[in-house]
């Protein structure tokens, strides 16, 4: 296992946004983490990521607790492409690619292997030809592209997405998922938090569905998403059919 | 517009051709004045060459120079400490503790003025540290709200000491508080080199954990950086620049802006270019505001930091407007 968290909890204040998760991820999974706005998808993300450090329960990536990983060694593992990172500054596409290869580098100045670890991040996330452009310019989908090129450039062994395909366009969006499927079948854990559930349940080993903090389900995609699960969580009624692939298929209906 | 690639050989010519336009001013600054001085004559010694190009001029453009050095690099750090562009090196309250201090000396009476503007900013940093420590982790948000409430404080006593001071005082304190540049002994200029040149080396050191934080603290911390050590550093090197010239000069506005953000439109936004650039032009431009202001109205003297807010004013509102554009 990669990543185990045992009994994990978390409170903003007086407010309980995870409770008893209890989850282990491990290499070559691509897992889909659904549920609506407030269900705690993004905090358990924080933690996992260790940016969110004041939780209850055990968080730990290989069997070593999360708090005993040194910032920089973590790094090396575990890569983070958040909902939105807003740059202040006229940072070119390629510098935000080549950040992601901190953790790698100890001089002042970036080696031929990050180089060549960022060139080959730019070309699977098709963001070559922003290379020198202000990242500031960029749409929206195309910083979204840049950002996680920067953190496959980190070559990590476990990919943490909150909300990835926000911006980016349907090509993008599938480009994006077929990606990181490719990347698990060498053996990326990546773990996306997403709205789509079309795309999460055409793509994703994995589906857990949080609800008020809580796990309510966990398995296959055929198994999590079914008429009853959806309603409970979302309070609303779909029409949900099975796919040429034998996965599921929401329709949202009028 | 294509921002160019930043490499080593990049750094060094952009820091050597920086160092250059330092060193011409350097030459050519002490030269300009209302006496005309020879370099031959004075550095054979003869009078009275060699006592106002050593005594008088050269120390003058030397603090300029190390102030303007220390303001712009002071800059840069605090821009990207708080993910800011319009953030400047009083923005978190060192040199409002500063001025505090060298108000009291001036009511006091007292003769060193420095010594307690120099303990004003001592203080002030411990207690911004103090309040922004009170979180569960010192981050760019809390030292910022800690250094504008210090800040506002220390306006406030400042003006109310004033109120109460006499004219000679007052005057006193407003002269102090425009900020200015005199000729000091070469000692305590090599007291200041020892402050202010090793400081912005390691801001320089680590000018990609500066690149990673002026995106964003998760960004960094994701990127393997320890987000809490480094603002903590930041800001203790970057108050430590900011109060080591403040009390030696008085605030001088304007520097540690126009310097990094113009540099930023044309150099770009890596530290490894714009700490030793800024470093070296800030040093330049404030030499050259400060010959300017002992200049224009020759025998009289403007005080360095009016040439320097005239300058800066209008390039304050021309890059409000393009970044609205931008944005």
């Amino acid at each position: 296992m990669i990543f185990r968290l045992q009994n994990v909890g978390m409170h903003y204040g007086a407010s309980e946004v995870l409770r008893n998760v209890t989850l282990s991820f491990d290499r070559g999974e691509l897992v889909a983490i659904i549920g609506p706005n407030g269900a705690g998808k993004s905090t358990l993300l924080g933690i996992m990521a260790g940016l969110r450090t004041h939780f209850t329960g055990e968080c730990r990536l290989e069997e070593k607790p999360l708090a005993k990983w040194p910032r920089r060694a973590f790094a090396q593992s575990v890569s983070v492409v958040p909902q939105l990172q807003p740059v202040e500054f006229p940072f070119s596409a390629e510098q935000v690619v080549l950040m992601g290869r901190m953790p790698f580098s100890d001089g002042m100045f970036e080696s031929a292997a990050d180089e060549a670890a960022v060139a080959h991040a730019m070309e699977i996330t098709d963001t070559l030809q922003f290379r020198t452009r202000d990242f500031r310019t960029l749409s929206g989908g195309e910083r979204q592209r840049v950002i996680l090129a920067s953190a496959l450039a980190q070559s990590p062994k476990a990919l943490l997405l909150d909300e990835p395909t926000t911006f980016l366009d349907l090509q993008h969006q599938v480009s994006l998922y077929r990606l990181l499927r490719n990347l698990c079948r060498d053996g990326l854990l990546a773990l996306s938090v997403t709205h789509d559930l079309n795309l999460a349940a055409a793509y994703a080993d994995r589906i857990i569905i949080l609800h008020n903090g809580a796990v309510v389900a966990d398995g296959r995609p055929d198994e999590v998403i079914h008429n009853a699960s959806i309603r409970a969580v979302f309070s609303t009624d779909v029409e949900i059919q099975q796919g040429p692939s034998g996965r599921p298929w929401i329709h949202y209906g009028r | 517009m294509a921002v160019k690639k930043v490499t080593a050989r990049r750094v060094w010519i952009t820091s050597l051709l920086s160092l250059c336009a330092m060193l011409v001013a350097i030459a050519i600054l002490p030269l300009i004045g209302s006496a005309h001085i020879d370099y031959g004559r004075a550095i054979a010694g003869q009078s009275p060459d060699a006592e106002i190009l050593f005594g008088v001029r050269l120390p003058r453009v030397l603090l300029a120079m190390l102030t303007g050095g220390a303001l712009a690099a002071a800059g840069v750090l605090f821009q990207a400490l708080l993910r800011e562009t319009l953030a400047t090196p009083y923005t978190l309250g060192v040199s409002s503790g500063a001025s505090l201090g060298a108000v009291i000396a001036i009511c006091l009476g007292g003769s060193q003025v420095w010594v307690a503007s120099l303990l004003g900013a001592g203080l002030t940093l411990l207690l911004v540290m103090a309040v922004a420590s009170e979180s569960r982790r010192m981050s760019s948000f809390t030292l910022l709200m800690a250094g504008i409430t210090l800040n506002s404080i220390c306006m406030a006593l400042i003006l109310f000491l004033q109120s109460f001071a006499s004219f000679g005082q007052s005057f006193a304190i407003v002269r102090w508080l425009m900020g200015g540049i005199d000729a000091v002994p070469y000692t305590t200029l090599a007291w200041l080199a020892a402050a202010v040149l090793p400081s912005v080396l390691y801001l320089f050191w680590k000018s990609r954990e500066w690149n990673l934080l002026a995106v964003g603290e998760d960004w960094a911390a994701t990127r393997g950086v320890s987000t809490s050590t480094l603002i903590l550093s930041g800001y203790l090197i970057g108050s430590f620049l900011t109060g080591t010239v403040t009390a030696l000069t008085g605030p001088i506005g304007f520097v540690g802006l126009i310097v990094p953000h113009g540099l930023r439109l044309t150099i770009g936004a890596d530290h490894r270019l714009l700490i030793p650039a800024s470093f070296f032009l800030g040093a330049t431009f404030l030499a050259i505001c400060d010959t300017i202001a002992r200049t224009i109205l020759a025998p009289a003297e403007i005080p360095v930091g009016v040439i320097t807010a005239i300058l800066g004013g209008p390039f304050f509102i021309w890059m409000l407007r393009s970044r609205s554009k931008l944005h």
